[in-house]
C-alpha cells in the first residue's frame, strides 16, 4: 500500500467538501426554534459594576433573555487546568473567573450581560441597550508597572498582581558557574503579544432536550471531550452522559480554541433556561478582545562561557502576563513548556529558570502555536548568536561545538527533560548548505552594491511535543490526563471506522489517520473514515494541541489496529485450521506461515460479524477494539531554520530573500501534509517576528483591535520556502513520529531576527525587539547615521 | 449597523430629492468604507441613497486635454482603462494599488475623494494633479476641495459627478502602505504639467497637503535630486502605532524621490 | 422590508430583508448557502468573497439589496456536480488549504485572478491575495495552487 500507507502523499480526504464550501462550521449549523445571544462586553479595562439596567434592551423588538452573572450563581467559575507551585511549595493565586463579571471587569470585553433574542441582529441590536454602570478603576497593563509598589490591583488577592513566583534549577549552582565563566552575554528581550486570529471565529450553540435532560454543546473547539469534562464537571454540574459536545469543522485553532469559555458556559445554561437553542458567534473585533492572547514575556537572559564558547551556565529571569484571569492551561506555559526547553541543542551543564507570572487589565494569554517553547527557543537563540559576535565566533560554530552529539541520546537536560534522539548536525549541515551559507557574504556586498542591507540569521530549535507521561505531568500540577484514545471499528464486509480522541481543525486527520490504517490493515483508505469531534462517538480523548495527534493519539490507533490484528489472527487460524502462533498478517491478508493458506481481511472481519464458523468459545464475535496510549515520554522534534533578508535603509522595510527550514520530525506519515504545517508555522513565526503586535494603551484598551490595526501576514509579506526532513525515528511511540505543528512557529522568529540584527550590524545595534516593524528598523538605521556623520 | 431606508435613484435629480428629502440621509457610491463604518456602528443615517443605480454616472472619457472619470467608476475600472493608462499612467496604477482586487470592483473615485479619509489615495492625485471635481452645483478646483479630515467643500445635498485631470507631461504616485489596513502611511503623488509642478502628500497629515519647496525644487531641476532631507516637518503629521511623525515625515522625503524617479 | 431578487448560482432566488442586511448574511442565512464564511469585520479577511456579475467582491461589504437583478456566484456554484472547477481541483492537489474557512473565498478571488490574468507570476499572485487571509498554509501552497489552478484554465 505504499501510494496510501505510510510516506505517502495522499491528497485529502476532507478536501473533497472545503474546496466546494460544503465544510460545516458552528456557525453553519442553525437548529430549529434556535435564538441568538450576543455578550456586552466592558468597554473599560477596569472597573466596578454599579448597576445593569437591561429593562430598554428587553423591550426591545425580539428579545427574549437577558442574563447576568446572578443567572449564574449556582456555578462555578471557568477552572484553571494546571497548579503551578511556586518557590518554598507556595501555590499559584488562582483568582475566580466568573462566566459573567461578578461586580467588577478586569478586561475590554470581559462579558457583562447576554442578551438573547429571536435573530441575530436584534440581540446586536439589544445588547447596544443594555445600561451598566460602571465606575472606572485605575488600570495596568505593563507588567513592570503591576509588580511595582502601587499599582493597581487586578485581584485583591494578588498581591503586586503575582501569580506565582516560580523557579527551575539550582541558582547557586548556577551562579557559581558564572562566577568561573570566562565570558557572560547578557540580552534583556521582549516576546511580543500575538492574537492567535484562527480564520474561523469562535461560536458556541447550547441545545437541551427536557424530556431526557440531556444538553448538546456544538462548539469550535480543539478538544470537545476537555470541554465536556471541564464544563460538565467543574463549572455546571452536569454528568458526562447527559452532555455531548461536538466540535464539528473547526477553522483553525493554534491554541485559542483549546480552552473552555465562558460564551461555552453560558449558551448551555441558557439553553436550559429558555428550553430554546441558544447560539452565539463572535465577530472578528470580538475575538480579539476575548480569545485567549499569545505569548508576552519579558525576560532578562544571561550566558555564561568558557574562553572557547563553551556554554557553562544559563539563567534567565521571566515576567510572563497572564492577563485578567487565569485561561484554562496559561500558568503552565511559561513554566512547564518553557523552562525546560532552555537547554535547546545544547549540552549547556546548569540552568535556572524563574518566571513571574503577573495579573494585568488584559486579555487573558495561554497557549498559541508553540506555548512557551517559542518563547524558551527566541531567548536562547538571540543569546547565543549575540554571544558568538562578543566571542569572535561564527553563529555556526558556537552552535555546533555546544550541540549534543548524537552518540550522547538518550540526554538528560538539566531541566528535566530526556531527549530520546535527534541529530542536529544532519538538520544544521543540510540547512546551511541549502541556504548556501558559505556564498552569504558575495550576496551581502551585492546587496550592498544596490544599497540595500542584506542579513542572515540562523536558529537551531527543539521542540517538545505530546506533553507525558500523565503521572509526572499531573505530579507538576497537571489537572487532567495526557493520554489519548482511540477505537478501532472494522464493519462486517471490512471497512472500517476510526473513532479518534484527536480533533482535526486543518492538519488532516482524515486523511493521515487513514493512511496509518490503510498501511496496517492493507485496506483501501477509501475504506476508512476517521470520527472525530463528537464526545457521543467517541469513548474519550484529549484533544489536538501541542503536536500532540499523530504522537499520542495516532500511537493511540496503532495499538488499537495492534489489538484488531491480533483478535483477526485468531478467527483467521481457526478458520484456516492452524494455530494463531502460525498465522501472520501482510498487506490485508491473514496466511499461515510457511504454507499457501490465507484468508484475506474483509473475510475475517464478516466472520466477526456473522459467527457461524467461529470459536465462540474462546472469542467473542465482532472486531471493534480501543486503545489508550499514555506518552512514555515528550518527542523531541529538532531542526535549524536559515534567514535571509534584505532592508531598503531609506524605508526600514525588511523583505524575507530566502528562507530554509530543515526539520527532523521522525517518521512522516504524509510529506505534502507535513510540509504544509511547516509553511503555515513558519508564516505564523515571519509574522511575530516583523508584523503581528497585540498593542494596549496604558488604560488598557487594546489599539490593535481589528485588522485594520493588527498586522495579519499576507501573501505579499513572505516568500515561498524551501523545506526539507531529516529523520531519527522516535524511540518510544509505535509509528516513530515527533510531531510537526508547531515547529515552524518555534524556529522561525530567531532566525528572523538573527538575520535583521545581522543585516544591521553597522549600525551598532545588538537586539531589536519584535515585531521589528519598518519604523523600528528605520530609527535604528536613522541613529546610527546620524552617529556615523558625527564621528 | 442600524438599519436605515434604503434608496435607489435612477437618475441624479431623484437622488438630490432623495438627500435633500431625508431626516439624516448618507449618499453611498461603492459603499467600501461606508459599509464597514455602518457594521461598526459607527453612523446612523436615515437613509442611504445608493447612486449605483445612476448609470451614466460611470464612465472614463477624454475631452481636450483633460480624462474626466465619471464618480462611480470603479477603481478596477480607472485601473484597467486603456484610455487612463495612455494618457495618465500613474492614475492608473494608483488605482490598482487601491485596497484589493474586491475592493477595487466596488469602489469607486468619487467615493474616494468625498469621503477624504486622510490615507486614502485618490485625493493626492486629484491635487497633485490639478484636477477639477464636477459636481451637480459646480465644479471646484482641488485645491479647494479636499477641506480637512474626513472634509471637503461639498454640501450636504451636492453630489460629485465626475473628477476632471488635466493630462500631465508626466507623472507618478509612490505609496507606503500602513503594514495592517494598506492604507497609506504616506502616499505621494507628484506632476509635472504645463503650468508648473505639484506634489500632493496623502496619508501622513489629517488631510491632503501639497510641498511648495518640492514643488519649487522640482521645476528647476525634476529629478530625485532636488528633494531634499527635512523639507517636510513632523510638526502636525499623524502619528499612530505604525508610525510616529518623525518616520511620517522622513517617509515623505524617500516617496517624493521614487515618484519623481518614477514619473 | 424591501423585497431583493437575484440569481444565484444560476438560480432565481428572491427573499424580504431588512434594508441593512449584507449580501454574505442573505446568502448564510436565507439561503443557506454557508460556503461563504465570515472571517472578519472590517471588509479584509476575504472568506466572504464572491462573484456579482463576475467580478469578485467582499459580500460582507454589499448590502443584499444591492445585489438586486445582480447574478451572482458563490463558491457552491462553482463546481459541475461532482467535477470540480479546475481552480478547486488545484487547490485540493496542491494541498492549498488546511481548515478550509479562508478557502471558498480563496478560490472565488483565485478564479476572477485567472480570468483577467490567466498566466499570473507568483508576485502577482502574492499581490493579489492582499484581500485574502490565510492562517494556515502560510500562502505557500495557495500560490502554487493558483498557478496550476491558471493554467487548468487556460486549458
Amino acid at each position: 500500500m505504499t501510494d496510501q500507507g505510510i510516506g505517502a502523499r495522499v491528497l485529502r480526504k476532507e478536501d473533497f467538501r472545503f474546496v466546494r464550501g460544503r465544510g460545516k462550521y458552528t456557525d453553519d449549523i442553525v437548529l430549529p426554534n434556535q435564538t441568538w445571544a450576543a455578550i456586552v462586553r466592558s468597554p473599560h479595562a477596569h472597573a466596578t459594576i454599579n448597576g445593569i439596567d437591561a429593562s430598554a434592551a428587553l423591550a426591545m423588538p425580539g428579545v427574549v433573555r437577558v442574563l447576568t452573572a446572578a443567572d449564574f450563581a449556582a456555578f462555578g467559575g471557568l477552572p484553571c487546568g494546571w497548579l503551578v507551585t511556586g518557590k518554598n511549595q507556595t501555590p499559584m493565586v488562582e483568582p475566580k473567573h466568573p462566566i459573567l463579571a461578578e461586580g467588577r471587569v478586569r478586561h475590554v470585553g470581559d462579558p457583562v450581560a447576554v442578551v438573547i433574542a429571536e435573530n441575530r441582529i436584534a440581540a446586536r441590536d439589544a445588547a447596544e441597550a443594555v445600561e451598566v454602570d460602571y465606575s472606572e478603576l485605575p488600570a495596568v497593563v505593563d507588567m513592570r508597572k503591576a509588580t511595582a509598589a502601587g499599582s493597581p490591583t487586578v485581584h485583591d488577592e494578588a498581591a503586586g498582581n503575582l501569580c506565582y513566583d516560580w523557579e527551575l534549577g539550582d541558582k547557586a549552582v548556577v551562579d557559581a558557574a558564572f562566577a568561573g565563566a570566562a565570558h557572560v552575554t547578557t540580552l534583556e528581550l521582549v516576546n511580543n503579544r500575538l492574537v492567535p486570529n484562527a480564520m474561523e471565529p469562535r461560536a458556541a450553540i447550547g441545545d437541551y432536550d427536557n424530556s431526557t435532560g440531556e444538553h448538546t454543546l456544538y462548539t469550535s473547539s480543539q478538544n470537545p471531550h476537555v470541554i465536556r469534562l471541564l464544563m460538565g464537571a467543574f463549572v455546571l454540574q452536569i454528568p458526562e452522559h447527559k452532555l455531548r459536545v461536538y466540535a464539528p469543522d473547526v477553522g483553525g485553532g493554534f491554541g485559542s480554541k483549546i480552552y473552555h469559555y465562558a460564551e461555552e458556559a453560558i449558551v448551555t445554561v441558557a439553553a436550559k433556561l429558555l428550553e430554546r437553542p441558544v447560539k452565539w458567534t463572535s465577530d472578528r473585533s470580538e475575538a480579539f478582545i476575548s480569545d485567549a492572547h499569545g505569548r508576552d514575556h519579558i525576560t532578562r537572559v544571561e550566558l555564561a562561557m568558557d574562553a572557547n564558547g563553551k556554554f557553562l551556565g544559563l539563567r534567565e529571569f521571566t515576567l510572563a502576563n497572564m492577563g485578567a484571569y487565569l485561561s484554562t492551561f496559561a500558568p503552565s506555559i511559561p513554566t512547564y513548556l518553557h523552562a525546560t526547553l532552555l537547554a535547546g541543542q545544547y549540552t549547556t551543564p546548569v540552568i535556572y529558570s524563574e518566571v513571574k507570572a503577573v495579573f494585568t487589565n488584559t486579555v487573558p494569554v495561554d497557549a498559541y502555536r508553540g506555548a512557551g517553547r517559542p518563547e524558551a527557543t527566541y531567548l536562547l537563540e538571540r543569546v547565543i548568536d549575540k554571544a558568538a559576535k562578543e566571542m569572535g565566533m561564527s553563529p555556526v560554530d558556537i552552535r555546533r561545538k555546544n550541540f549534543i552529539q548524537p552518540d550522547q541520546f538518550p540526554y538528560q537536560t538539566p531541566v528535566a527533560l530526556v531527549y530520546d534522539t535527534g541529530n542536529y548536525e544532519a538538520t544544521l549541515s543540510t540547512a546551511l548548505k541549502a541556504a548556501d551559507w558559505d556564498g552569504f557574504e558575495a550576496r551581502r556586498a551585492a546587496a550592498a552594491r544596490e544599497g540595500k542591507l542584506r542579513g542572515i540569521g540562523i536558529c537551531c530549535y527543539i521542540e517538545a511535543c505530546g506533553i507525558a507521561p500523565s503521572n509526572v505531568a499531573g505530579a507538576l500540577g497537571a489537572r487532567a490526563g495526557l493520554y489519548e484514545c482511540a477505537t478501532v471499528r472494522v464493519n462486517p464486509t471490512g471497512s472500517v471506522q476510526v473513532m479518534t480522541g484527536s480533533h482535526s481543525h486543518g492538519q488532516g486527520h482524515e486523511t493521515t489517520f487513514a493512511q496509518v490504517v490503510a498501511e496496517k490493515l492493507g485496506i483501501d483508505i477509501g475504506q476508512v473514515d476517521i470520527v472525530h469531534g463528537d464526545t457521543n462517538k467517541i469513548p474519550f480523548g484529549m484533544g489536538t494541541y501541542g503536536s500532540r495527534s499523530l504522537a499520542v493519539g495516532g500511537a493511540a490507533l496503532v495499538n488499537a489496529l495492534d489489538k484488531v490484528i491480533s483478535k483477526g489472527r485468531k478467527i483467521a487460524a481457526h478458520l484456516m485450521e492452524a494455530s494463531a502462533d502460525d498465522v501472520v498478517f501482510e498487506n490485508g491478508i491473514f496466511k499461515v506461515a510457511g504454507t499457501d493458506k490465507e484468508v484475506p481481511f474483509g473475510a475475517v472481519a464478516l466472520t466477526a460479524y456473522v459467527p457461524h464458523n467461529y470459536p465462540l468459545e474462546e472469542l467473542e464475535p465482532g472486531l471493534e477494539e480501543t486503545a489508550f496510549y499514555d506518552p512514555k515520554n515528550f518527542t523531541f522534534p529538532a531542526g535549524t531554520y536559515v534567514c535571509e533578508v534584505e532592508i531598503d535603509p531609506a524605508t526600514g522595510v525588511t523583505r524575507i530573500v530566502s528562507f530554509h527550514a530543515s526539520d527532523d520530525f521522525g517518521n512522516v506519515i504524509n510529506p505534502m501534509i507535513v510540509e504544509g504545517q511547516v509553511h503555515g508555522g513558519l508564516v505564523q513565526g515571519i509574522g511575530q517576528a516583523l508584523l503581528e503586535n497585540a498593542s494596549y494603551s496604558e488604560d488598557g484598551q487594546l489599539l490593535s483591535g481589528s485588522y485594520m490595526d493588527y498586522c495579519m501576514p499576507r501573501a505579499d509579506d513572505v516568500p515561498s520556502f524551501t523545506v526539507d526532513h531529516q529523520v531519527t525515528a522516535c524511540t518510544h511511540n509505535p509509528l516513530g513520529v515527533k510531531g510537526c505543528g508547531e515547529a515552524g512557529a518555534i524556529g522561525s522568529p530567531p532566525a528572523v531576527i538573527n538575520a535583521i540584527v545581522d543585516a544591521l550590524k553597522d549600525y551598532g545595534i545588538s537586539h531589536i525587539d519584535m515585531p521589528a516593524t519598518p519604523a523600528k528598523i528605520w530609527h535604528i538605521i536613522n541613529a546610527g547615521s546620524v552617529a556615523q556623520a558625527a564621528e | 449597523m442600524y438599519n436605515f431606508e434604503y434608496r435607489k435613484p435612477a437618475s441624479i435629480d431623484e437622488a438630490k430629492a432623495a438627500i435633500t428629502g431625508a431626516e439624516d440621509g448618507k449618499l453611498m457610491a461603492g459603499g467600501m468604507t461606508l459599509i464597514p463604518t455602518l457594521k461598526q456602528r459607527l453612523a446612523q443615517p436615515s437613509d442611504l441613497v445608493d447612486l449605483g443605480g445612476i448609470g451614466d454616472l460611470a464612465g472614463i472619457r477624454r475631452e481636450g486635454n483633460a480624462l474626466v472619470i465619471g464618480a462611480m467608476t470603479r477603481h478596477a475600472a480607472v485601473a484597467a482603462s486603456a484610455e487612463v493608462k495612455a494618457a495618465i499612467p500613474a492614475l492608473a496604477a494608483l488605482a490598482d494599488g487601491i485596497g484589493d482586487p474586491a475592493v477595487r470592483n466596488r469602489g469607486t473615485i468619487g467615493g474616494s475623494i468625498a469621503n477624504n479619509d486622510p490615507a486614502a489615495d485618490y485625493p493626492s492625485a486629484v491635487v497633485a494633479l490639478g484636477a477639477t471635481v464636477i459636481t451637480t452645483k459646480r465644479s471646484i478646483a482641488a485645491d479647494d476641495f479636499f477641506t480637512g479630515m474626513f472634509e471637503t467643500a461639498l454640501d450636504e445635498d451636492e453630489i460629485v459627478t465626475a473628477v476632471s485631470f488635466p493630462i500631465p507631461e508626466r507623472a507618478a504616485y509612490s505609496k507606503f502602505p500602513n503594514p495592517a489596513s494598506r492604507y497609506a502611511i504616506v502616499g505621494v503623488f507628484v506632476a509635472k504639467t504645463a503650468g508648473g509642478v505639484r506634489v500632493a502628500v496623502t496619508g501622513a497629515g489629517p488631510c491632503v497637503f501639497r510641498v511648495p519647496e518640492y514643488e519649487a525644487a522640482l521645476a528647476s531641476n525634476f529629478s530625485a535630486d532636488a528633494i531634499a532631507d527635512g523639507v517636510v516637518s513632523e510638526d502636525g503629521l499623524n502619528s499612530d502605532i505604525h508610525a510616529g511623525a518623525d518616520y511620517r515625515a522622513h517617509l515623505v522625503t524617500v516617496m517624493a524621490r521614487r515618484a519623481v524617479a518614477a514619473a | 422590508m424591501p423585497n431583493v431578487s437575484m440569481t444565484v448560482n444560476g438560480k432565481a432566488v428572491s427573499g424580504t430583508v431588512e434594508a441593512r442586511t449584507l449580501l454574505v448574511e442573505f446568502l448564510r442565512e436565507q439561503l443557506r448557502l454557508t460556503g461563504t464564511h465570515v472571517g472578519c469585520d472590517t471588509s479584509q479577511c476575504g472568506a466572504c468573497v464572491v462573484h456579482v456579475n463576475g467580478d469578485s467582491v467582499k459580500s460582507c461589504t454589499m448590502l443584499a439589496v444591492q445585489a438586486e437583478g445582480a447574478s451572482v456566484t458563490t463558491i457552491e456554484g462553482l463546481a459541475k456536480g461532482d467535477e470540480l472547477h479546475p481552480m478547486q481541483a488545484a487547490f485540493r492537489e496542491n494541498h492549498g488549504l488546511q481548515c478550509g474557512f479562508c478557502t471558498p473565498g480563496m478560490i472565488m478571488s483565485a478564479v476572477d485572478l485567472a480570468k483577467k490574468n490567466p498566466d499570473p507570476s507568483e508576485t502577482e499572485i502574492r499581490e493579489w491575495l492582499e484581500g485574502n487571509i490565510c492562517r494556515c498554509t502560510g500562502y505557500h501552497n495557495i500560490v502554487k495552487s493558483i498557478r496550476a489552478g491558471a493554467e487548468a484554465m487556460r486549458g
